[in-house]
C-alpha cells in the first residue's frame, strides 16, 4: 500500500481538536456498540478526512477485533495510533470513553432513584428477560459458527470451558489463561482462524 | 481503597475480555457478582440491558454503570480506566510489532484458543440470566416448579422477537412495557 500520497494526519490543522470532536460524536450517539461504531469511525478518518487509506484500516481493525478489551475502544486506539502515536491513540480512546462515562453517570442516578419503585422494577422485569433473550441469542450464533468449522479442538474447548465454569466454578481467569495456552500450544494452524 | 480495587478489577477484564462487548459480561459478572458481592444478579442484569439501550460501547457502559453504584462518579472513572488501560498498552504494543513484522503467529494461537472458551463463558452467563427471568433466583432454586409466569412470558416473546431480528431497542422497549403491563394484570387479579 502506498502510504507516501496520503497526507500526513497530524499535520491537518486543529488535527488533534478534529480527531476529538468526530470521535467523540460517534461514540455519544451510536448505539449498539463496536460493530456499528468501526464503520462510522472508517467513514470518517478514510472517507471523509483522507487520513487513512482504506485497505490498511481494514487490516488494523481486523487487529482491533482480536485484541482483548472493547472492539470500539480498541480501533481507536490503534487507528488513532496509526494517525499520530501515543497522542493519537490517547484523542481516541478518550474520546471514545466519555461519552459513556457522562451519559451513564447520569442515568444511574436515576435508576438509584427508580429502580425501587414496583411500576419501574416490573418494565425492568420485561426488559431483564428481553436482555435475557438478547444473550440466548448471542450464544446461539456464536455456538452455529464454531461449529460449522467442523473442529474438534473448539468444541472441546466449550464443553470444558462450560461444564469447569457452570458446574465446578472455577474462577474465569483461570479458564481463560488455561484456553489461551491450549491455544498457543495446538492451535495455531491457519485454520483455527 | 475502593478505586484501586475497582481499577484492579476491571484492568483484569481487560485483559481477558476477547470478542467484543458480550464477551467482557460474564467477567463483569464474576467479579462484581460473583466475588464481591457489590452487585446482585438482578442489578447486574439490569447494567446489562441499560448499556444495550444507551449509546457507546457497550463495555464500556456496564463499567461505568457498575463503577457508579459500587463508588460513585470516582468509582466509574476507576472503572473505565481500568477497563481501557490494558487494551492501550497490548492494541500499541501489537501495532507497533504489526507495523515492523506484519501478522503474528503466536498470538493468532492464543487467540484461537480464546475465542472458543469465550462461547462457552457468554453460554454460561445465559444460563445464570435464565435462571433469574424464569425463577427471580441467582442459582437454580430446588423447587423448580415456582416459575415466575410473566418470566416465561416475556422470555419466550422476545426470544422470538429476537431471532426474527427485529433491532434491540425495540425488543429491550417493548420488553419493558409488555412487564409493565404484565406486572399491572397480575397485581390486578
Amino acid at each position: 500500500m502506498d502510504t507516501q500520497s496520503l497526507k500526513k494526519a497530524s499535520d491537518t490543522p486543529n488535527f488533534y481538536w478534529t480527531l476529538f470532536k468526530s470521535t467523540f460524536l460517534i461514540s455519544a450517539f451510536t448505539v449498539g456498540g463496536g460493530f456499528v461504531i468501526i464503520p462510522l469511525l472508517r467513514a470518517k478518518y478514510v472517507d471523509e478526512y483522507g487520513w487513512l487509506d482504506d485497505k490498511e484500516t481494514l487490516n488494523l481493525v481486523s487487529i482491533a477485533q482480536s485484541m482483548p478489551g472493547i472492539v470500539a475502544v480498541n480501533s481507536a486506539i490503534i487507528l488513532g495510533y496509526r494517525m499520530a502515536g501515543v497522542r493519537g491513540a490517547l484523542t481516541g480512546v478518550s474520546a471514545t470513553i466519555l461519552p459513556p462515562l457522562i451519559t451513564l453517570s447520569i442515568i444511574s442516578c436515576f435508576y438509584d432513584a427508580f429502580a425501587h419503585n414496583e411500576y419501574v422494577r416490573y418494565a425492568l422485569k420485561g426488559m431483564q428477560c428481553g436482555a435475557t433473550a438478547l444473550i440466548i441469542s448471542v450464544a446461539l450464533d456464536l455456538l452455529k459458527k464454531q461449529c460449522k468449522k467442523k473442529l474438534l479442538l473448539p468444541i472441546l474447548i466449550i464443553l470444558g470451558t462450560f461444564i469447569a465454569n457452570l458446574f465446578f466454578d472455577v474462577n474465569i481467569m483461570l479458564l481463560v489463561v488455561i484456553d489461551g495456552i491450549i491455544g498457543l500450544i495446538l492451535m495455531r494452524e491457519a485454520k483455527y482462524n | 481503597m475502593i478505586y484501586l480495587l475497582l481499577f484492579w478489577e476491571f484492568a483484569k477484564v481487560g485483559i481477558f475480555c476477547v470478542g467484543g462487548g458480550y464477551a467482557s459480561m460474564p467477567l463483569i459478572q464474576s467479579s462484581v457478582v460473583d466475588t464481591y458481592h457489590w452487585l446482585s444478579l438482578s442489578e447486574f442484569v439490569d447494567i446489562f440491558t441499560i448499556s444495550q439501550m444507551t449509546p457507546g460501547p457497550i463495555g464500556i457502559n456496564a463499567a461505568t454503570f457498575a463503577g457508579m453504584k459500587i463508588a460513585g462518579v470516582l468509582g466509574a472513572i476507576s472503572a473505565t480506566l481500568g477497563f481501557v488501560t490494558p487494551s492501550f498498552i497490548i492494541c500499541i504494543f501489537v501495532a507497533r510489532l504489526y507495523f515492523k513484522y506484519g501478522d503474528i503467529g503466536i498470538i493468532r494461537g492464543i487467540l484461537n484458543g480464546l475465542r472458543p472458551a469465550v462461547v462457552a463463558l457468554i453460554c454460561a452467563a445465559g444460563m445464570s440470566f435464565i435462571t433469574l427471568a424464569l425463577w427471580n433466583e441467582e442459582t437454580l432454586p430446588e423447587d423448580l416448579s415456582n416459575l415466575d409466569p410473566i418470566g416465561i412470558l416475556m422470555l419466550l416473546i422476545t426470544l422470538i422477537a429476537v431471532r426474527c431480528k427485529v433491532g434491540v431497542i425495540r425488543v429491550l422497549a417493548g420488553a419493558g412495557i409488555g412487564g409493565l403491563i404484565l406486572g399491572l394484570v397480575k397485581t390486578q387479579m
